[in-house]
Formats: structure tokens, C-alpha cells, sequence
């Protein structure tokens, strides 16, 4: 009876919200959402394929419902993330809640992520379980990995809410884990195969195949590789109120890249295992800070040319109910060369500098299921970076980590308990005598409790969270000549969150599901790392300096429903606020001040409507205002800025494959903004998507 | 009790959908955006205002690379007041502000001239109302001086020739009333600050871009001919000039930042010979006044990492070092980066810019020539380059 009740309130004012909304669409196809607990599994996103009466349509798995997960998570997975107006990761994960994207605007422009305002340093980025390194300096571009053959994006502030996982894994202050498609193959069929296009404003063509093929009942094979260009080009406009109006073309954005994987997924009796090897190539022009010139009369030269290679392979076994135990294993190559050649850009500096950077990582990781309600872990990680370059005087950097990782749950019906204790011992060697940095040998705790009051009857949970970690020095930080200082110590963050979970699955017609997690956060970043100008401004070095208090919280929602079957909508919104303040010298008068880039106000929305194979898509993104510097002052405010995006898409059967065809037009309104000071982004621009499933 | 907790949350599933509708729809409803404003420029009433020859003096800051943030204040001697970014203001419709890095600013004649390095030209300016008259075209320059009726520009511009690491600097030569580049003469590597003795034009060569190779030459042009007529060798990575009013030219050597300490040499423009080698004067950036030779230089060692400050008053006259510190009341302490400095002898004071840590606003001092405090005063990013002027801002 109450559940009625609830019901009818619920569908008037959802109707009434479709009515505002999409007021000329109507009606159907279920969409199934259940749910597998992957705590134990390799690849915590599966995809299933339904052969429906006429439709050949995929089905993604929510694999982690929100309250499943002790600690703050959120995932875009399958679907969702396909119909995302978005080009690689770094576009889809705006849609997080508690992210800043820095952008440099552009397809081939870097693009890198801070999470909670902890710094883009902090986060870890894991492609199918293992992480990416970068010892140079410590970040990853986010704007290099497509979305073609992505299934899931998660990110979990703290680490993954699992204590069966690598040390690596506990080792940053927020993981972001890419998932890509894991074959799946329908009964009688041996193989699957993606052909995709893209193209669109910018000059940008992109070709891309996913090619999966079924060995054994046991053994499956896939492959993937990707083409694009995009000369980058795009007019933008600077203006100002009863001021100048005046509109210029970036140029030198161009991108070439390709990238080619494959990897053999296995499974054993008791267990699994997983192959996977990685190459991108890419070249690149900057076009550089955009600031007051003389209009055509010098552009950027400068080109940057990347090859990043990696192999890697984990083997999980589950010997008994007891003991369970994972091995993983990678090498990487990182190369870039970076060219400022003044015979094309007469303003410059030459610079002709060859980085070359090797990783070599192991890790077993032990899982002792005590009882029914009590496991135990041990992760032992080695890793060994080396960094060449052609720098002068550049101090040939050897860095070797061993990562000790021993963590719990417990586990009772309404009170889940996880705490971990990580050890790492770095130690780095250099090939220029008394230039290494010291030796650090670190404890770093985290606990999380996850309580649900009501039990099963209510799907409500109460989490709290704490986790002190640090990032190393990278070897820029470090060793870079005339930057680095080798005497810098690691960069500690402290958090504290607590938060709260919330779903319902109705049973109605009216709404499938809703969803909801809001977190209240208290960050502490201590010595901080930051450049530090010296005698002139043209020289830079690094400094454990800064010191910086952050208070937040972020709150994300999430509804199905199906009121106007067969049309379906999901919503999705987000809202981050911010209050991260600088703390670093009480004498300065800009203590306290809200530090660069974060703004107070942040928000997304995502609405998503399909029917009959048709597919539009909404996406609304705000960045609130906020101060380029420390001191919040006139000079360096930038008004807020929002973006709309809409996609369109239908797929079309035919005997042998379907095809989905994609229209998109991002920043509708032709917004001018800039995410990074004298960086501007795109007005209006558009992408044409042809995909064939066979 | 529990009961009407779980009654309360079934209610929470409609509070959070009528939110959800709320944020959806508003959304999609917001479509116009504010414009940038122009900033206004701020005032600070920091003296009682005084008459005197000098009526005021700009001040560049250079903004962070890359940032297009060069913004220039103007302090008013008549109502002593202190005007914070003044150029936006005066010119709402100059795109882009002043530009990238302000390295340099020289008044001459009638007119204001800013060399904003990283935009690559000179802004030129009326000095009555700082507006904009035009912009002169050289890529990368750095210091601007003048004779007669020609300015004088450096930059690290100069030809590239097969090797692109060993890229010599020019000076381009501008007629004043024109605005034009007349001619240009290759120096040195990177070359920076220059004066002019006589018929002479001294060019101080850095070599900065070709680390560890520096320059260690001072470029004697002359100007008749605008040709290099002789080359002196003095130490590497040199930067700064000043001459006195004995003919005596002061270069200052940055060092290399590791084992060569940074230091002043004396050139005796009449023999173009180098006199005197100061090992204990390090120096960032000179001001002369009569016979006194204002001293500061923030010297960094990339073997200790530290940054040492030091203040000096050099009497040309006697060529003898009169203080080791010009800051008497303990200021000094507050000056994280000295990075400009500036006498006004006649008014009695001397100025030293603070830079603090170049993204933040910097701060300039005004001291009594004895070494007290007189002002002080919040500036730009990076406050470095002034320019007094016998005509008041308008």
C-alpha cells in the first residue's frame, strides 16, 4: 500500500518532468540492470549481448551498484559512456563528481585530472588493472586514451573498496581504473567484429577497429587499434565588455596518432589470466599560450613526438575457499622527443631533447579468506623506472620501490570494516655520483567503515574514510636540470570523508531506479611540491612549499525510468563544491585564498533518451567561477563557464551487421572559454560516428 | 520510531527527484553568459602628494610567462596617489591587454615605451595619457635605450644560421618618429641590457639560451656606422649596463647559478678596456644616482638551493663599496625577491620591488634615502621596470 502511494507522486512529477523536457517524443526497449559482485573478479565490468526479437542490442552490466561499495566510487560504464559527446577518457570523466579536468584545449591538447583539488599527482590511472606509470612527472594524459574500446571508467576516491589487489593499487590518493572490452561472444558465434569511423570539425578522421575472437571455449583473443589525425585548427574569441572584440585560429594543434593492442584472456579451472600488450605512437604540435601578438605574424613550431609501449599479464588463482592468490606483472617503454627549432619559429629557443623512460613492475598479491566474515591480504609490488635524457648535466635517474601492502575486511550483515597498512621503500641511484635523492621508507594507513542501518530492507549505507598517502618526488621534480632539487621529500595528503548512499529499484513502470551518493570531504595536502621561481623568471626550481586545506563535497544522482515506454530516459547529475584554500605562508597576503583553477560551484548533467534503436543524448557541463592565482583578485578572475553537447544516434540492422550511426554537436551555444589561463577551447563544433557490429 | 524513519525516506526518493528535475531544467535554460569585464584599475593613496620635477613614474610589472599578464601602474607625485593597472583601462580597445612579459620600459620624448618580450614588439605609448599609439615588431626583445633620434632594441632574434644552438642576438634600430626598424646589427648571444656613451652603443651578451656555452662579451657599436667595432671580453652572462658620469660603464655577470658567483665589472668607455672586476659585488640589477651605485642581486645556487639576498651602495667616485645595506629598518626582512629598483634622488627616496613568488601580486617599497620606510604598496605580478617621468599622467 505505501509503496502505491509513493509511486503515484513519483510518476506525476516525473511525467511532468518528461512533458517539460521532451515534449514532442514518445515510447521501448528494457534495459537490464543487474548486478554481480566482482570484488573477485579480474574484469569488474562483463558485457553481455541480447539477441532480442530485432534488435542485436548491448547490454552493459552495472557491474558495482553505488552501495555495494564501502568506499566513494563513481562509473560510467557501456552505454552510458558511449553515448557520451566525448573523444577520449579525459572528456568522459567531467562527468565525475569532485573532478577538475585541466584542459589545454584541443583534441591533442593534455589533459589531466584532480580529483578532490588533491593535485593531478595524486591520482593513480590503472588501464585494465595495472597502472600506468610516469616517473618523469608523474601524471598521465587522460586526452590519450579513446574511448573506442573502453567498457567502464571508474573512479574511486581513496582506492578500490578490495583488498584482493596489487600494493600499487592502495599507493595513491584516488584510482581511476580504464576497463576495456572483455570478449563475450554469443552462443555459436566464434568471433565479433567493430569497424568505426569518425570524423568531424577540426579536421579530425578517426578509423578504429575491435576485433574479438573465440579460440577456445577457454581462450579468447582480441585486438583493437585506432587511427586519428586532426589538424587541431579553430577559431576563438577574446572579448571584453564595451572593449575589444577580436577573433584568432589556434594553430600548430595538430595530432597524429595510432594506437594497436591485443590481448588473450584465459580461464583456468580455478581461476584466470590476462595478456595484454599496448602501443601508441603519436606527433604532435603545441600551439602554446595564446596571448597578445601581432595577428599571424609568429606561430608555434614546437613538436612533440611520443611512443609509449607496454606488455602486461595477470594470472589469478583460486587455489582453495581459503587462499586465493594474484601475480601481475608489466614492462614499459616510454619515448618522447621534443623539438623547438627557431629556423621555424624565429621567436624561440632551440630545445631538441630525447626523453626515454623504462618501468619493470611485479606484484603477488595474497588473499586469506579467514571466515565467512573475514579476509586478509598481502600485496608485495616491486618496481624498477630508469630515466635517459639528453639533458646536460642530467643525472641518469634509477629508481627501485619495493611496495608492502598488508590489509582486512570484516564483513557482518550491516557493518563492513576494511583497514590496510602500506609500506614503501624507495630508493633511487644515480649514474652522476652524490646527485641521488634519499632513500624514503614510509607507513601509510587507511580505514573505511561502511554501515547499513536498516539492513536489507532499506538499500541505504553510511561510509566514512581515511587515508593519509603521499606521491614521490617524480624525476623531473628531482632531477630535471636547473629545476629539479633532490632534496625534496614526498608529497603527503591526509582525507577524511563521510558520506552516505542511497538506492531504490522500484518494480513500477514509472522509475526502474534511482540512485544517489553524497560526500562531505576534509583534504589536507602537506609539503606540498611546487615550483618556486629563483633569481629570475626563466628559472624555476621545486620546493616542498605548499600547504593546502580542502573542503568539499560531492553529490551525484542517478534515475531510470520508463514512464513513456518505449521511451526510456536516464538522468544523471552531479554537483562538486569546493572550498580549497592555501595555507602556505601566513605572512602573505593572500593566506587562505582559494587556490588556482578550482571553483567553488561545480555541476553536470547527463540525460540520455532511447527509443526504438534511437538514442539522444544530452550533457551539460558548469565550471563555476573561479581564480587563476592565489589571490583572488579582479586580475586574475575567470567568469564560469558551461558547455551543452547533444548526440544523436540510431542503429540499423541489416542481415550480417548493424550499424549505429552518431551525430554530435558539442557546445551548442558556442561558449568561448578557457578551462587553463591563455589556453581557449572550442566553440561549436561537430563529429559524424558510423560503427559496424558484425 | 524506525517506521517513521523508513517513511521519511520514502520520501526522500521525491525530494531528490524534484532536485534532479530542477537541475535538469535550468540547465538547458541557461544560455547567456556574462562578458569579461575590463578590469578596473585601483587606487591607493599611499604619500601626502609633493611638487617637485619628477611628477610620477610607471611601473611594469612583468607578468608570469605565458600568462599575458604585463600590466603597468603609475604613481603620481602631485596627489600621491597610486594607480594599480592602469593600461586595460586607458585602452578598452587594445585586444589582449598589454601582452606577455613586460621586460622593459623607457620614456622618450612624448612617448612611453614597454618591450613586452614574449609578444614580441614594443608598446609605444603617449606619456601624457598612456594610451596606445602603436607597436613595433621584433621578435623576443628584451631592453629598449636611445640617441638622438633613434631607439635602440635588443633581442635574441638574430639570423639562424646551420647550427640553431648558436643563434646570435641583434639590435634593431628604430626611428623615433616613424616607428619604424631602420636597421638591424648583429651582437652577441641573447643580448640584454645596452648603453650609450657618446657615439657608442654597448651591448652586454648573455649567451643564455646556450647553456653552458655563455657569452662573456660586451658588443661596441658604432653608431655612425651601426656596426660592431670591437668586442670585449668580460665574464659570462652578462646582463645588466649602467653608466656614470665619469664614462665608466657597469656590467653585471648573472654567474652560471653553480660555481661562478655573479659579479660587477667596470668598462672605461674611453679605452673600451675593462678596468675593474668587483668578485665581491654580486649583482641582479643596478641604479645609478650622482655618485651612488644602487645594488641589489637575489643570487640562487642550484648547489645549495637557496637564494641569497644582498644590498650595496658602490661609490663610482671613490670605488669603494659605502654599505653592504641600503635597508636600514629592517624591511629587507619582508623582500622575499627583490626584482627592480629605482632612485629619485631629488625627491630623496628609493624604490625596491618585491616579486614574492611571480604568480601573485608583488609589492613596492618606497624608502627615505636614509633606509627607512617611507610606503608601500601592493603592485602588479612581478613589479620590475620603472620610468620617472617630468610630465604628469593625464
Amino acid at each position: 500500500m505505501r509503496m502505491k502511494r509513493v509511486f503515484k507522486i513519483n510518476s506525476f512529477s516525473f511525467l511532468s518532468f518528461l512533458l517539460l523536457y521532451f515534449s514532442s517524443l514518445s515510447v521501448t526497449y528494457a534495459n537490464t540492470c543487474f548486478h554481480r559482485d566482482t570484488n573477485l573478479s579480474l574484469f569488474t565490468q562483463d558485457t553481455i549481448r541480447n539477441k532480442s526479437a530485432d534488435t542485436l542490442s548491448e547490454v552493459t552490466i552495472v557491474a558495482k551498484r553505488l552501495v555495494k561499495e564501502v568506499l566513494p566510487v563513481q562509473t560510467l560504464t557501456g552505454n552510458t559512456l558511449k553515448k557520451l559527446n566525448a573523444y577520449s577518457v579525459a572528456d568522459a570523466v567531467r562527468y565525475f563528481a569532485g573532478v577538475q579536468i585541466k584542459d589545454y584545449g584541443g583534441i591533442g591538447g593534455l589533459k589531466t585530472v584532480n580529483i578532490r583539488s588533491l593535485g593531478s599527482q595524486h591520482v593513480g590511472v590503472f588501464y585494465d588493472g595495472i597502472q600506468i606509470g610516469n616517473a618523469q612527472n608523474g601524471v598521465v594524459d587522460l586526452g590519450r586514451f579513446s574511448l573506442e574500446n573502453m567498457e567502464a571508467v571508474t573512479l574511486y576516491n581513496g582506492q578500490k573498496s578490495a583488498i584482493f589487489q596489487p600494493a600499487k593499487d592502495f599507493a595513491s590518493a584516488s584510482a581511476m581504473y580504464l576497463h576495456t572490452r572483455v570478449p563475450y561472444f554469443y552462443s555459436g558465434k566464434r568471433y565479433n567484429l567493430t569497424l568505426g569511423i569518425k570524423g568531424g570539425s577540426f579536421g579530425t578522421i578517426d578509423p578504429s577497429f575491435v576485433w574479438e575472437y573465440k579460440l577456445s571455449d577457454k581462450i579468447s583473443l582480441s585486438a583493437s587499434g585506432e587511427y586519428m589525425y586532426t589538424n587541431g585548427r579553430y577559431r576563438f574569441t577574446y572579448s571584453t565588455a564595451g572593449g575589444y572584440d577580436t577573433t584568432a585560429t589556434r594553430r600548430n594543434g595538430d595530432v597524429r596518432m595510432e594506437r594497436i593492442e591485443a590481448a588473450l584472456f584465459g580461464k583456468l579451472a580455478k581461476g584466470e589470466w590476462k595478456i595484454k600488450t599496448y602501443f601508441y605512437d603519436s606527433q604532435r604540435g603545441y600551439p602554446g599560450a595564446s596571448v597578445r601578438e601581432e595577428p599571424g605574424k609568429f606561430s608555434h613550431q614546437d613538436r612533440q613526438w611520443d611512443d609509449n609501449f607496454f606488455s602486461q599479464a595477470t594470472l589469478r588463482l583460486d587455489f582453495t575457499r581459503f587462499y586465493n592468490v594474484m601475480f601481475n606483472a608489466k614492462y614499459a617503454y616510454d619515448y618522447l622527443h621534443y623539438l623547438s627549432d627557431p629556423r621555424q619559429d624565429v621567436t624561440t629557443m632551440y630545445v631538441n631533447n630525447h626523453f626515454r623512460q623504462q618501468e619493470i613492475y611485479g606484484s603477488v598479491a595474497h588473499l586469506f579468506n579467514i571466515n565467512e566474515w573475514w579476509n586478509l591480504s598481502l600485496s608485495n609490488d616491486y618496481q624498477w623506472n630508469k630515466l635517459n635524457a639528453d639533458l646536460l648535466d642530467f643525472a641518469y635517474p634509477v629508481r627501485n620501490s619495493l611496495l608492502t601492502a598488508v590489509a582486512t575486511s570484516v564483513s557482518f550483515k550491516r557493518l563492513k570494516v576494511q583497514a590496510s597498512l602500506l609500506h614503501t621503500y624507495v630508493k633511487d641511484r644515480t649514474r652522476i655520483s652524490e646527485a641521488q635523492a634519499g632513500t624514503k621508507a614510509k607507513f601509510t594507513p587507511s580505514v573505511v567503515v561502511s554501515y547499513k542501518p536498516f539492513g536489507e530492507k532499506i538499500d541505504l549505507s553510511v561510509r566514512a574514510f581515511y587515508k593519509r598517502i603521499f606521491r614521490l618526488p617524480t624525476f623531473n621534480d628531482l632531477y630535471y636540470t636547473f629545476i629539479g632539487n633532490r632534496n625534496l621529500n614526498p608529497e603527503f595528503t591526509t582525507q577524511y570523508d563521510i558520506g552516505i548512499t542511497y538506492r531504490r529499484d522500484f518494480s513500477g513502470k514509472i522509475l526502474k531506479y534511482l540512485e544517489g551518493q553524497v560526500d562531505g570531504y576534509y583534504n589536507v595536502v602537506d609539503d606540498k611540491i611546487i615550483a618556486i621561481p629563483t633569481s629570475n623568471q626563466f628559472r624555476w626550481t621545486m620546493m616542498n612549499y605548499g600547504h593546502v586545506k580542502i573542503r568539499g563535497i560531492d553529490a551525484s544522482l542517478e534515475a531510470f525510468s520508463t514512464a513513456l515506454h518505449p521511451v526510456d530516459l536516464r538522468v544523471r547529475v552531479t554537483y562538486t563544491y569546493q572550498k580549497a584554500q592555501d595555507f602556505t605562508d601566513k605572512s602573505s597576503e593572500w593566506y587562505g585564498g582559494q587556490i588556482p583553477y578550482i571553483p567553488w560551484h561545480s555541476g553536470t548533467a547527463l540525460a540520455t533518451i532511447d527509443y526504438r534503436g534511437w538514442s539522444l543524448n544530452y550533457s551539460f557541463i558548469y565550471t563555476g567561477e573561479r581564480y587563476e592565482s592565489v589571490a583572488n583578485i579582479p586580475e586574475n578572475y575567470a567568469l564560469a563557464w558551461y558547455t551543452s553537447d547533444v548526440g544523436l544516434s540510431k542503429a540499423f540492422d541489416f542481415k550480417k551487421f548493424t550499424m549505429r550511426a552518431t551525430l554530435e554537436v558539442n557546445n551548442i551555444f558556442n561558449q568561448q572559454y578557457e578551462v587553463v589561463q591563455c589556453y581557449p577551447m572550442p566553440g561549436t563544433n561537430f563529429k559524424i560516428k558510423l560503427n559496424f557490429l558484425f | 520510531m524506525k517506521k517513521g524513519i523508513i517513511k521519511i525516506l520514502q520520501r526522500v526518493d521525491q525530494i531528490l527527484l524534484f532536485v534532479l528535475m530542477i537541475v535538469a531544467v535550468s540547465s538547458t535554460l541557461i544560455s547567456c553568459r556574462k562578458t569579461q569585464m575590463i578590469v578596473p584599475s585601483t587606487n591607493t593613496n599611499v604619500g601626502p602628494g609633493e611638487s617637485g620635477d619628477i611628477k610620477g613614474f610607471f611601473l611594469l610589472n612583468e607578468g608570469n610567462m605565458g600568462s599575458n599578464k604585463a600590466t603597468l601602474d603609475y604613481y603620481d607625485y602631485q596627489t600621491g596617489i597610486y594607480q594599480k593597472n592602469i593600461f586595460a583601462v586607458r585602452n578598452p580597445d587594445v585586444a589582449r591587454e598589454l601582452g606577455d612579459v613586460g621586460n622593459d620600459l623607457q620614456i622618450y620624448g612624448s612617448k612611453l615605451y614597454a618591450v613586452i618580450n614574449c609578444s614580441h614588439f614594443v608598446e609605444v605609448m603617449d606619456v601624457r595619457t598612456a594610451r596606445h599609439i602603436s607597436q613595433i615588431s621584433i621578435p623576443n626583445c628584451r631592453y629598449i635605450t636611445f640617441s638622438g633620434k633613434y631607439a635602440y632594441v635588443s633581442s635574441y632574434a638574430g639570423p639562424v644560421e646551420i647550427d640553431p644552438n648558436a643563434r646570435l642576438g641583434y639590435v634593431a634600430k628604430i626611428d623615433t618618429a616613424t616607428l619604424q626598424v631602420i636597421d638591424e646589427c648583429i651582437v652577441g648571444y641573447q643580448p640584454e641590457e645596452m648603453v650609450v656613451v657618446g657615439n657608442k652603443l654597448y651591448v652586454a651578451n648573455s649567451g643564455g639560451y646556450r647553456v653552458p656555452n655563455y657569452d662573456n662579451t660586451v658588443s661596441v657599436i658604432d653608431l655612425n656606422t651601426f656596426t660592431v667595432t670591437k668586442t670585449i671580453t668580460v665574464a659570462i652572462n652578462l646582463h645588466r649596463m649602467e653608466v656614470d658620469r665619469y664614462g665608466m660603464i657597469y656590467v653585471s655577470s648573472r654567474g652560471d647559478y653553480y660555481d661562478v658567483p655573479s659579479m660587477t665589472f667596470i668598462i672605461d668607455s674611453k679605452t673600451d678596456e675593462v678596468v675593474k672586476s668587483l668578485e665581491l659585488l654580486p649583482n641582479s640589477e643596478m641604479a645609478i644616482a650622482g655618485d651612488s651605485l644602487y645594488i641589489y642581486s637575489s643570487y640562487w645556487s642550484y648547489i645549495t638551493n637557496t637564494q641569497t639576498v644582498n644590498y650595496a651602495i658602490y661609490n663610482v667616485k671613490t670605488h669603494e663599496v659605502e654599505t653592504r645595506s641600503f635597508i636600514k629598518d629592517g624591511t629587507d626582512g619582508q623582500i622575499k625577491v627583490p626584482y627592480g629598483i629605482a632612485v629619485n634622488k631629488k625627491a630623496g627616496e628609493f624604490f625596491v620591488t618585491d616579486a614574492k613568488d611571480y604568480v601573485t601580486p608583488g609589492k613596492l617599497y618606497c624608502f627615505n634615502l636614509d633606509g627607512t620606510l617611507k610606503w608601500s604598496v601592493t603592485t602588479g605580478d612581478i613589479p620590475a621596470h620603472f620610468a620617472f617621468t617630468t610630465v604628469a599622467l593625464e
